[in-house]
């Protein structure tokens, strides 16, 4: 028996003695812990999710591109150039010549023609972003369509803002996918949705390698890549939950780039010589949705006082610790028209009066319903404190993320806290569900998010409608600046912040592009030194 | 103690035993068959009560209302609950779990990936609990009283209270970031994820069969630290059952007896209280070997640990009933199989039981 523990002892401190030498990534790979367990498909026509999005950016072509420091510049990327008829009816792209897929097959304007097909057709989450244009299961095949191997015809069904079109092709919709190697796995008549969600068909700069879900995603490079091969041969993302596990990796050199870490992580990692950060705005908006169904809520006083009671300088510094700016107005700065001045601050006395007015002046009770990460629940604590002031009693409901939305979109809140990305770089996006509501009835058929606060948000219904109408830019922007001093004002929802997205990365790692959505993160440019 | 005594020549009773455990297998069977529709239930039913919308995690929150009405049909969600229940029951009879909304992927084949990977995990760490657990609880039971005793209690204590999340960072911060003996979080360094293609998935021997001992080794420095820590709580439990049975058999007559014959202490210990400690050791052992088979969420999230905990609290959060349902036979099954392991261990240990 004394062997036996003698030799446990031994085989205890053998097996915790230092391994391998610990080496830092190699040169020509970029290694990546990244929260991606958001990731259920990677077929771009069914994908909605931030990682999702930011993979179809690295392994996809899309028909148009935009600057990522001043979106609107779009250039072509797989339509080298593009004409829109007098009417404003017919767009035809010219097809670049020379871009090969992954399977070696050559890109043509049929390939691209069957990928918008293909998402109207099979009708995932981010069909709608096509289906505004008219196009449905029925009339897609005639009004998209290739007239030669070079040339993409796409008819829309009103005169629309050029530039409403021509955002939503920039969206993970737009992404060109191989139609042979998708139609060889087609199953049942389904255009290869089943396979497509865990495969790739793509021309991109990086090639998918494995997906292992709740684990890992490797890239390799497109060595033939028709806009110049990427330095990194290899992209592994390991999917690490934890802040603090991707702050340590992260230190030790263990990964290049760590992507979800929090104000403690990032204050700890300031002072480290080795880590460098890089912020870009992203384009969602974390607001509070007041429900008009509560009868405090309902109050236009009310509404502007909590619009007044918000910390948002305290909570952009502390809280959110550099990851969020103050932004009031319901498109992110960055986006055509949006209005980018803040006229709410924290002024207790004014919301007090206000309340008064509203005959308020003990205040009163509600709830809020909060995800229970460590972020939201921070906001919501000092929302909690500062609305205390004011005599408002705020009781927070704490919930899972998918618990709270079925809450807020069954329209059983009184307040939610959330956070709403844009779906595409046009402000069509963040209108159509801020300022849009056509029926406030409980079976609506369209659900934006002033349906489910149960507001009606009158003429602008009307006047959203119409911007996506106006060719000229100009006066376009002046729409939407309209609508958004009309939601500030008077609308139900305090808009606080603008997201920054704040990645850690390695002394040694260079030109990592974030843009202002996931889609635009680019992993092609990186180099190591 | 250990003797058998057999009757090898008795063919009639053996006959006789083999008949009767046909019968008793068929029972078992369909008691095992009763305990698994009756688990599917009782899941499936908290899955439909729960206040989430199981559309969402398929379409996610952005989805026109027409999408969304479309997959709730195709979900078969808006057929009645008991409908849902035996469609659902037909599917798993014919060997179809469905597919799981988060992965994409058939449940079972999520499940060939992931509980492996707990497996593993719980084995090591069992063992571990095992090996230094039991010894400690008997050196504690001898010593009651003193000053070893008091340190084992106080390390068990320690271990049953700290939250293993604090646990477990502490142990990534010294081990890993500040003296660099064990790999950090995940199964393999991230660079090595594509090597090993999964043949059993449990990392330690699929490296072994690629006969690759590099990537062995750093399985081994990854697994060495979550191992550990989960061991540190089963070895806690353990260690203080095992000196509360030692405690109780030290005072049995049986000891003093030997004790009076002059029996060496150590045989006295080591064979004749620990031997009898044996049997109820085994199924404090099995229990906690079970629990970690469950899959401990909060080691898996700070270690990235892919396993079975965190995938069944992932689609329990996300309404994903297939996987959960999957997830929930694989637990059912493996507290079944721990306990049938139990069972077999006391006919081994405890000659009373073989009759």
């Amino acid at each position: 028996m004394r062997r036996l523990i003698a030799g446990l002892v031994l085989g205890t401190a053998l097996a915790t003695t230092p391994m391998a030498a610990q080496a830092e990534t190699p040169k020509n790979a970029l290694v990546m812990a990244f929260a991606i367990d958001d990731l259920i498909t990677l077929d771009p026509a069914g994908m909605f999710e931030f990682s999702a999005l930011e993979y179809a950016g690295n392994t996809y072509d899309r028909l148009i591109g935009f600057d990522n420091d001043d979106v609107s510049k779009i250039y072509g990327v797989v339509a080298e150039s593009w004409d829109v008829s007098e009417d404003g009816l017919t767009f035809t792209f010219k097809i670049r010549d020379g871009i090969k897929f992954a399977s070696g097959n050559d890109l043509t304007a049929e390939d691209a023609a069957f990928s918008l097909q293909r998402v109207v057709l099979l009708d995932q989450s981010p069909a709608f972003i096509l289906g505004q244009f008219g196009f449905t299961a029925d009339n897609v095949k005639d009004r998209i369509r290739a007239t030669d191997e070079n040339t993409l015809v796409m008819e829309v069904d009103q005169p629309y803002a050029p530039s409403f079109v021509l955002y939503c092709l920039t969206a993970g919709v737009g992404a060109v996918v191989d139609k042979k190697v998708v139609l060889e796995h087609e199953k049942d008549g389904d255009l290869g949705a089943e396979w497509m969600k865990t495969n790739y068909a793509g021309s991109g700069p990086f090639a998918l390698n494995k997906w292992t879900a709740g684990e890992s995603l490797s890239l390799t490079a497109n060595e033939d890549y028709w806009d110049g091969a990427p330095a990194m041969k290899r992209v592994i993302i390991r999917n690490v939950k934890e802040a603090a596990s991707q702050q340590l990796l992260l230190q030790k050199g263990d990964i290049d780039i760590a992507r979800n870490l929090e104000a403690d992580q990032l204050a700890s990692v300031k002072g480290d010589e080795n880590i460098k950060l890089l912020s870009k705005g992203k384009g969602a908006l974390w607001y509070l949705g007041l429900s008009q169904k509560n009868e405090f809520l309902s109050k236009p006083e009310v509404r502007e006082a909590l619009k007044y009671l918000v910390d948002y300088d305290g909570i952009t510094e502390t809280i959110m610790a550099g990851r969020a700016q103050t932004h009031q107005a319901f498109l992110p700065e960055g986006f055509l028209g949006a209005y980018n001045e803040n006229p709410y601050s924290l002024d207790i006395e004014k919301a007090k009066a206000l309340l008064a007015d509203a005959g308020l002046a003990d205040g009163f009770t509600v709830t809020m319903d909060t995800r229970n990460t460590t972020a939201v629940m921070s906001m919501a604590q000092s929302i909690q404190a500062t609305w205390a002031q004011a005599g408002i009693n705020l009781e927070i409901i704490p919930g899972d993320n998918k618990q709270t939305l079925t809450k807020y979109r069954a329209r059983q809140h009184d307040i939610y806290i959330g956070r709403w990305g844009p779906d595409y770089q046009d402000p069509h996006t963040n209108a159509s569900t801020f300022a849009w509501n056509p029926d406030n009835s409980d079976d609506a058929s369209a659900k934006p998010l002033a349906w489910r606060n149960s507001w009606n948000p009158g003429d602008m219904t009307a006047e959203v409608d119409k911007a996506i109408l106006e060719r000229d830019s100009e006066k376009r922007a002046a729409m939407y600046v309209d609508l958004q001093k009309k939601v500030l004002e008077s609308g139900p929802f305090v808009i606080m912040f603008q997201e920054t997205e704040i990645a850690a990365m390695r002394d040694n790692v260079n030109n990592l592009v974030l843009g202002p959505s996931f889609d635009n993160n680019y992993y092609r440019f990186v180099t190591k030194d | 103690m250990f003797a058998v005594t057999r009757n090898a020549s008795d063919g009639r009773k053996r006959a006789r035993l083999f008949s009767r455990t046909g019968a008793s297998l068929v029972r078992i069977i369909f008691s095992l068959l009763i305990t698994f529709i009756g688990l599917l239930l009782v899941t499936f039913l908290i899955g439909r009560v729960l206040p989430i919308d199981p559309v969402l995690a398929a379409v996610g929150d952005h989805a026109s209302e027409q999408v969304y009405q479309r997959v709730k049909e195709e979900m078969g969600l808006n057929l009645p609950l008991w409908q849902q229940f035996f469609v659902y029951i037909s599917n798993v009879v014919q060997g179809d779990f469905g597919t799981s909304v988060l992965t994409s992927n058939p449940v079972l084949e999520d499940i060939k990936r992931v509980f492996p990977a707990t497996l593993e995990l719980a084995t090591l760490a069992t063992i571990i609990g095992v090996f230094l657990g039991v010894p400690a609880g008997v050196f504690a039971a001898i010593n009651k009283g003193k000053w070893p005793d008091h340190i084992v209690r106080i390390i068990g204590l320690a271990g049953y209270s700290m939250p293993i999340f604090w646990l477990g960072l502490m142990g990534l911060l010294v081990f890993y970031l500040k003296l660099d003996w064990v790999a950090g979080p995940g199964r393999l360094d991230a660079f090595y994820v594509d090597f090993i293609e999964p043949t059993t998935g449990l990392m330690l021997i699929d490296t072994l069969i690629e006969g690759d001992m590099d990537l062995f080794w750093n399985a081994v420095s990854h697994i060495i630290l979550p191992a550990s820590i989960l061991a540190y709580f089963s070895l806690a439990y353990i260690a203080r059952m095992t000196r509360s049975f030692m405690l109780e058999q030290l005072s049995q007559e049986y000891i003093l007896t030997a004790r009076v014959k002059g029996i060496s202490e150590t045989r006295i210990i080591w064979r004749h209280a620990l031997g009898n400690v044996m049997v109820p050791l085994v199924t404090v052992i099995a229990l906690s070997y079970a629990n970690l088979l469950e899959g401990s969420v909060l080691t898996e999230i700070i270690f990235a640990w892919p396993g079975l905990g965190l995938y069944i609290t992932n689609s329990l959060l996300n309404a994903d009933m297939n996987a959960v349902l999957g997830g929930t036979v694989v637990v059912g099954a493996v507290f079944i199989g721990v306990n049938m392991l139990s069972d077999v261990l006391y006919r081994l240990l405890d000659p009373r039981a073989r009759r």
